[in-house]
């Protein structure tokens, strides 16, 4: 039911994940935070079960902190991923397996900004957009269809108003608002939240 | 050089926590702690418990059955004077009314109180443990643990044992240095930091209720009558839910029970202001 987007731009990605937290069918919270900042340049959106998120995520969080600590450098956002996706890929050969699904934004000096698309089978992929949850039903067309090379601001958020525009149009959970934000040469910017104008489908 | 070789930091254990607590079950030392109080609460060896538990005990063809206690109506907000708590009494196990006066507030210390909804046993059991961790931080730090850590420490406890049949949805509530806290923990292992939480059979009614009347800036007055009628309609509603309205505040002093209601009363209370009105 959850929602991730990730567009890379010309130099930013952008991410945006709804902001519902859900048990069962009742929405416990409206203004929920599902993105965790790796590092400076490095940021990550999570979904999937409840407690998993957010175990895995800090697990990796504080590990990609850890490694800057011993080492006196960062890892580039292709090497974090990496490292998530090989985490990830033990744990699923364990016992109970952590069932989460990740986009991971990073901007590195050398290669620029790059989009990394992983779910809970640990399947990694460098996208140029990526939709995690029912929402890429309705929404991947609509990337596909629009999506250009080096998109300005301007242009991925026009993009991103399309899908969820057309996400809350089509699918009958209400995701509510969604919360945005960029991953630049400069680090990672709230861009607030934004929410489709209510329409009934046609 | 690195930070970390700046500060002599040396980790022992090099392994990813992930694979070692599958290798050593529940023996993960960063957990060792915080499980202090319950080191002797073993879990057979060689048995995968996350596999069986959950039909063993409850699956269609078993033999053994135990029916866990599950109704419940429980809820919690912040408003301008603090965090209101309150809830139902009723325990059942299945279509059986067990008790009507069970105490679903666990207070446990003079700052932090807990909910019960869920299995009566693993919420009461799991913050007793809680409170002594709790008290525990308090000799070594030489201050109060913020709820935020509090509710942190039940969240990773429950986790450790995610799929092994715990069930219990709670509501950590508490004054600490940054004032008024609310969360809600699970036994998925999830935990919520929020405004108004309802948790329980009874949570859609109280939803109902509190949606439509909550106000940062209600006064004392208007929150407990907000409260204690949320979990009235709750109790109309939800046959798993009854008994009386337990009421608690949490203040900058601590927590206080306001009240404790029978919904009976109120029924008649509600349905005479109704018709006083026409």
């Amino acid at each position: 039911m959850e929602c991730l987007i990730g567009i890379q731009g010309k130099d930013f990605v952008l991410i945006a994940t709804d902001t519902i937290s859900a048990r069962s069918v009742v929405a416990m919270k409206d203004d929920h935070d599902k993105m965790y900042p790796l590092s400076d340049n490095l940021l990550m959106a999570v979904c999937g079960e409840a407690g998993d998120s957010i175990q895995f995520s800090e697990y990796i969080a504080k590990n990609v902190q850890l490694y800057k600590m011993r080492n006196g450098y960062e890892l580039s956002p292709r090497a974090a991923a990496n490292f998530t996706r090989r985490n990830m890929a033990e744990s699923l050969r364990s016992s109970r397996s952590h069932l989460v699904n990740l986009l991971i934004a990073g901007y590195d000096k050398d290669e620029g900004p790059s989009l990394f698309f992983l779910d809970y089978l640990a399947s990694l992929n460098k996208m140029p957009f990526a939709i995690h949850g029912h929402g890429s039903l309705f929404a991947l067309s609509i990337m596909d269809k629009y999506y250009e090379k080096d998109l300005d601001f301007a242009g991925a958020s026009a993009l991103l108003m399309k899908c969820i525009t057309e996400i809350q149009k089509r699918f009958i959970v209400n995701l509510g608002k969604f919360r945005v934000r960029i991953v630049d040469k400069d680090g990672i910017h709230d861009k607030g939240t934004v929410a489709p104008e209510p329409v009934v489908a046609a | 050089m690195a930070l970390a070789d700046v500060c002599g930091f040396k980790l022992g254990n090099e392994n990813s926590y992930f694979i070692s607590s599958e290798e050593t079950g529940l023996g993960v030392p960063s957990l060792k702690d915080a499980l202090r109080m319950s080191e002797n609460f073993t879990v057979p060896c060689g048995v995968n418990l996350q596999d069986g538990i959950n039909t063993a005990f409850t699956g269609t063809d078993s033999k053994v059955k135990i029916q866990f206690d599950h109704g419940t109506t429980t809820l919690a907000f912040k408003f301008q004077h603090g965090v209101i708590v309150a809830v139902d009494s009723r325990a059942t196990a299945g279509p059986s009314i067990e008790s009507q006066t069970v105490k679903k507030v666990i207070e446990i210390n003079p700052y932090l109180l807990g909910t019960m909804a869920g299995g009566a046993a693993d919420c009461m059991y799991w913050e007793r443990v809680l409170a002594s961790q709790c008290r525990v931080y308090e000799l070594r730090n030489k201050e109060r643990i913020s709820v935020a850590a509090a509710s942190k420490l039940l969240a990773n406890i429950v986790y450790d044992f995610k799929g092994m049949g715990l069930s219990m949805g709670t509501m950590i509530v508490g004054w600490d240095k940054k004032g008024p806290a609310l969360y809600y923990v699970d036994s998925d292992g999830e935990r919520l930091v929020g405004q108004l939480f309802s948790v329980g059979s009874g949570s859609v009614y109280a939803y109902g209720v509190l949606d439509s009347d909550y106000r940062w800036d209600l006064t004392e007055q208007e929150a407990y009558d907000l409260g204690r009628r949320a979990i009235y309609h709750a109790t109309h509603r939800d046959a798993y839910s009854g008994g009386v309205v337990n009421l608690y505040h949490m203040k900058k002093t601590g927590w206080e029970k306001i009240s404790q209601t029978d919904t009976a009363e109120l029924h008649y209370q509600y349905a005479a202001e109704k018709a006083g009105k026409k």
